[in-house]
């Protein structure tokens, strides 16, 4: 029953693009790239147990990297992408030596400290980044040779993109190394004791999760061919943040539900409803009162519940 | 107070019925409506602006009943929020799902500078509010015309009228700490000291900055203080700077979203006699003015201001471009040719564009006044035909890079 | 004998006496803002993230009252509204925190859903634009210090700090309810187990803790103005001084509110290139070296 909805899903994703105008493709595409920075940031939330507000360093400085070598530096976009993923991922090692010094809310706290040093530089090197004028004019990539600038062509290549994001974070929390990691995320002076080191787990995935972070960073600055310092505030990290909750932060799934919600709200319903940030509110607080764990938890259980009660 | 996009479009629906009993008296191309797509900015921190420019082309497209050159109009509203991401899906949203046949707005120059590229690529002529000066200068688009001002166009005259009527010598300039402040600056400054005042201090304040304490205190004196804020930035911080006692020591001037209609309807007398800058003020007295002026005072009970006058005088533009192709907006070349080609009074004034796209008209300087109770900006002073280049040769001043916060460099700061 | 002084040693003199001056109203300021969010957090282990928002609640009341209301005092206004806000607080907890006491993610989600609906609630209600908070009239002439002027208001804003810190020790150390609460943060089972009505007692702060933001909102008025936005730009200067002084200790939002106030005024005058790192990079080094902050307990 389950891999006959899977694979209904599968189909259905494949073949949006022949039956939805080029506005819902895009929506979907902008969705695609959500659900991974969603995904990456679940890492860290669901998985790791710490709460971080600062996630969108990685989407920004991965974006503004490659906006820079290709734009300015004349480099061809593989090795922007690479350059960029790289440098993101350095810096997500050294921003994860500080933030690990704390826990809880003080490691939010650096979290977002961090990502306001960023943004604050954004808007600051202007001669650099253009400041709050952005980064404008900016080209996709042609993987081999296949221009993405249409939306169908584009919303492929974000959707195999994400497949390889989902697949490979999925593999890292439900392989031994991720079982040690929810480990370290419920009991970490007991994982301490039993020889495990919590410190370098925490790293490693943290690391990690920056590197997705900024994976989705690029497919954010090839979607948009426009890079601004509003990518790297507070507002998009805790976006994603609520998504990642409302959706249901210990699973594989609830990421991309919560992304999709959030991202819908903002950019759909916000035509036909004027106070749709008090909607988003509003939301929020009524999965939380009825589904304290997210979406996709909720409605499995519910689901569970209507099968037992069937029988 | 804002009007609901359901309440709109139904309003529409009603008047386009009773508008199709009165007589055609232009043949329109297409039996369907003209469709015009407003982005405005309505939750986020540039909300007043976005607000304000829904009412007023709610309000130009109500006293018209709906319908241009003959032809009915659709209006289709897309809330920014300020933010460049969504200022694009919003594009896309009125480009392709509502296929508007052109735009409106945005207000903030890096919502603009997001969607250039789709719109020049989609093809849709785009009437912009944004200021940022290398949307008409150096990166023009065919497709994109401007009705207000660049950031510095307005800054100019009244630098010119500094130095050659107050007699200032030194000028301190005050801006947030982005392109539109570091831009208007930049054209104060030049003009300013090409008449051989001095700027002797720059000051640019981060863009969340809830308390302007710390730089009231850094203001060395002057004669004037130039203030290149918008928002209601501006009168927060003339607040504190009569709070610290020096209001009584310098002079204050500003830039045209210094002391704004909206900002100024909050404020006391300690905004009497202060001097800005702008390419409108409600106070005009052209027939076109005094008659839009008085009813978005009755309707809204406040005067309109730079973002209400922007859209207004854009509308205007518009209508006048749609009546020269008798309301065919399919043919998207030619429509873009008449509005480019505009000569048209509107309640600013008399409004040209100019090769790339940019508005010449009237500057104007307000004083700040009490009139039947209220605070008024008065106007003291006209230039006419204000260009974006102001008296520089134009190939010139293209040559140099685009104003920012350290172009042209300040020579004159005490240190 | 300032008069004595050369025009340049006058200006250096001015400079550090009005920065210093502004420090300390940036301190009182945000003390006001960030010992509700202290109280909150020490006690209920909870990040009230809404508390931006309570607080620009509290300067919506303020402006409004203040200025339909000619002879309205600011006082008596700042009272009623810390007790609307108080009261909205206490509603929210009741009906929504009190559910989430083991959901910490849900807490996050929830306080910021909150956020979003009171800002909107605000820009629905009051528009978009800036509306000022009138100085009373009394406090309007600036003071005279050592020949330099400084307005008046923001003196007084330093005393209204000292007192609530006054106010709030002596409610901490020397009543009842001030021992159950010192108890519960201490230790919460313990304090159950004793028979202190933990679950009330988490109302009650909450209560405590938004009403304070809401009166700090009236008060800061004069100076921030209400806006939209104001709750974005306020809450990240509360968990900076929370996290910087030490969670759980008063002492610390105290002395952590005045230490933020003299890095901010000073840093923006002297190093204005570093304008937005200025806040965050004390705290970044704090809590990279001393993560509990510099009065917290280990173990926060």
């Amino acid at each position: 029953m389950k891999w006959i909805a899977a694979a209904l899903l599968v189909i259905l994703l494949l073949l949006l693009p022949s039956f939805a105008g080029d506005f819902y493709v895009n929506l979907a595409s902008q969705i695609l790239i959500a659900a991974i920075f969603a995904l990456s940031l679940n890492l860290l939330v669901g998985y790791g147990g710490m709460t971080s507000l600062g996630h969108a360093s990685y989407l920004g400085v991965a974006a503004y990297i490659s906006a820079l070598l290709t734009s300015r530096y004349g480099f061809g976009h593989g090795p922007a992408a690479v350059l960029s993923i790289a440098g993101t991922t350095a810096m997500a090692a050294f921003f994860g030596v500080i933030a690990l010094r704390a826990t809880g809310l003080g490691f939010l706290m650096i979290t977002l400290a961090l990502s306001q040093v960023l943004w604050g530089l954004a808007y600051r090197m202007s001669n650099v980044t253009n400041g709050d004028n952005g980064i404008a004019g900016l080209t996709r990539p042609m993987p081999f040779g296949i221009s993405l600038d249409s939306a169908a062509s584009f919303y492929w290549f974000a959707l195999v993109v994400a497949s390889f994001a989902y697949l490979m974070m999925t593999i890292f929390v439900s392989s031994s190394f991720g079982s040690s990691l929810k480990g370290v995320r419920d009991q970490p002076r007991r994982m301490a004791a039993l020889g495990f080191n919590p410190w370098m787990i925490r790293w490693i995935t943290f690391v990690y999760a920056g590197f997705w972070g900024g994976v989705s960073g690029l497919l954010y600055v090839y979607y948009n061919k426009y890079i601004h310092p509003t990518s790297l505030s507070t507002t998009s990290s805790a976006e994603a943040l609520l998504g990642v909750i409302a959706g249901g932060s210990g699973t594989p799934g609830g990421p991309l539900v919560g992304a999709a919600l959030v991202l819908l709200l903002k950019n759909y319903a916000s035509a036909y409803i004027e106070r749709w940030n008090m909607l988003l509110g509003l939301v929020f607080l009524f999965i939380v009162l009825v589904m304290p764990t997210g979406i996709v938890p909720g409605f499995s259980r519910l689901a569970t519940g209507l099968r037992r009660g069937s029988r | 107070m804002t009007i609901s996009r359901r309440q709109f479009v139904s309003s529409v629906g009603g008047a386009s019925i009773a508008g199709m009993a009165a007589p055609n008296l232009v043949f329109a191309q297409n039996n369907g409506p003209i469709r015009i797509g407003l982005l405005a900015a309505k939750t986020g921190p540039l909300a007043s602006g976005g607000i304000d420019m829904e009412l007023a082309m709610a309000m130009f497209l109500k006293e018209r009943e709906n319908t241009l050159a003959g032809r009915k109009v659709e209006l289709i509203v897309a809330d920014t929020a300020g933010a460049p991401a969504t200022a694009r899906t919003k594009a896309q949203e009125l480009i392709e799902k509502n296929n508007i046949h052109c735009i409106i707005g945005p207000l903030a120059a890096f919502e603009a500078l997001a969607i250039a590229d789709y719109l020049t690529e989609k093809e849709i002529p785009t009437l912009g509010v944004a200021a940022a000066e290398d949307m008409t200068q150096r990166h023009p688009s065919p497709w994109f015309v401007r009705l207000t001002s660049t950031s510095a166009q307005c800054a100019y005259p009244l630098a010119d009228y500094s130095a050659k009527e107050l007699k200032y010598k030194k000028i301190v300039t005050i801006a947030d700490d982005f392109a539109y402040g570091h831009e208007m600056c930049a054209g104060f400054q030049r003009s300013f000291e090409d008449n051989g005042g001095k700027i002797i201090q720059k000051i640019f304040t981060p863009l969340a900055t809830p308390d302007y304490g710390s730089y009231v205190a850094q203001v060395k004196s002057a004669d004037a203080i130039f203030l290149g804020t918008a928002g209601s930035n501006g009168f927060r911080f003339i607040r504190q700077f009569i709070e610290y006692g020096l209001k009584d020591k310098m002079a204050v001037i500003g830039g045209m979203t210094a002391l704004d209609e909206s900002v100024l309807r909050n404020m006391g007398d300690e905004a009497l006699g202060i001097l800005t800058t702008s390419w409108y003020s409600a106070e005009l007295d052209n027939p076109l003015n005094k008659v839009f002026a008085a009813a978005f005072r009755k309707q809204f009970k406040y005067d309109p201001g730079y973002y209400a006058g922007g859209v207004y005088v854009t509308a205007e533009v518009l209508e006048a471009a749609l009546k020269t192709t008798k309301g065919n907006v399919e043919d998207k070349k030619a429509l873009m040719t008449a509005i480019r080609g505009s000569s048209v009074e509107t309640v600013r004034g008399l409004v040209k564009i100019d090769e790339f796209g940019n508005a010449i008209g009237n500057v104007y300087i307000r004083k700040v006044a009490r009139s039947d109770g209220r605070l008024v900006n008065s106007v003291i002073k006209t230039y006419p035909d204000v260009s974006q280049f102001w008296t520089y040769d134009k190939t010139e001043f293209l040559k140099n890079p685009v104003y920012s916060r350290d172009y042209p460099p300040a020579k004159n700061l005490e240190l | 004998m300032v008069s004595q002084l050369s025009e340049q040693d006058r200006q250096t003199m001015q400079f550090w006496i009005i920065q210093g001056l502004n420090s300390l109203s940036l301190g009182g300021l945000l003390f006001l803002l960030s010992s509700g969010f202290s109280l909150i957090f020490g006690l209920m282990r909870l990040a009230n993230l809404t508390h931006g928002a309570f607080f620009m609640l509290g300067t919506y009341f303020g402006a409004i009252a203040l200025r339909s209301y000619d002879g309205l005092n600011i006082w008596v206004t700042a009272l009623g509204a810390g007790i609307a806000v108080a009261a909205i607080g206490g509603l929210f907890e009741r009906l929504v925190l009190t559910r989430l006491k083991t959901n910490p993610l849900g807490q996050v989600l929830v306080t910021l859903g909150m956020s979003f609906i009171i800002s909107d609630a605000c820009l629905l209600l009051w528009g978009g634009d800036s509306i000022p908070v009138p100085t009373p009239r009394n406090l309007q002439s600036p003071t005279r210090v050592l020949g330099f002027v400084f307005p008046t208001y923001r003196l007084v804003l330093v005393g209204c700090a000292i007192g609530a810190a006054v106010a709030l020790y002596f409610l901490l150390e020397r009543t009842r309810l001030g021992a159950m609460i010192r108890a519960g943060v201490d230790d919460g089972q313990m304090a159950r187990a004793v028979g202190i009505p933990v679950s009330n007692l988490f109302t009650v702060v909450f209560c405590l803790g938004t009403g304070i933001a809401g009166a700090g909102g009236v008060l800061g008025g004069p100076i921030l103005s209400a806006y939209p936005g104001l709750d974005a730009d306020m809450l990240p200067l509360a968990l900076i001084v929370v996290i910087l002084g030490g969670i759980g200790s008063l002492l610390g939002a105290f002395i952590g509110s005045f230490v933020i106030g003299f890095i901010y005024t000073f840093g923006t005058a002297l190093f204005p290139e570093l304008a937005y790192i200025i806040l965050f990079l004390p705290m970044i080094v704090v809590i990279a070296f001393r993560p509990q902050g510099l009065f917290g307990r280990v173990g926060a």
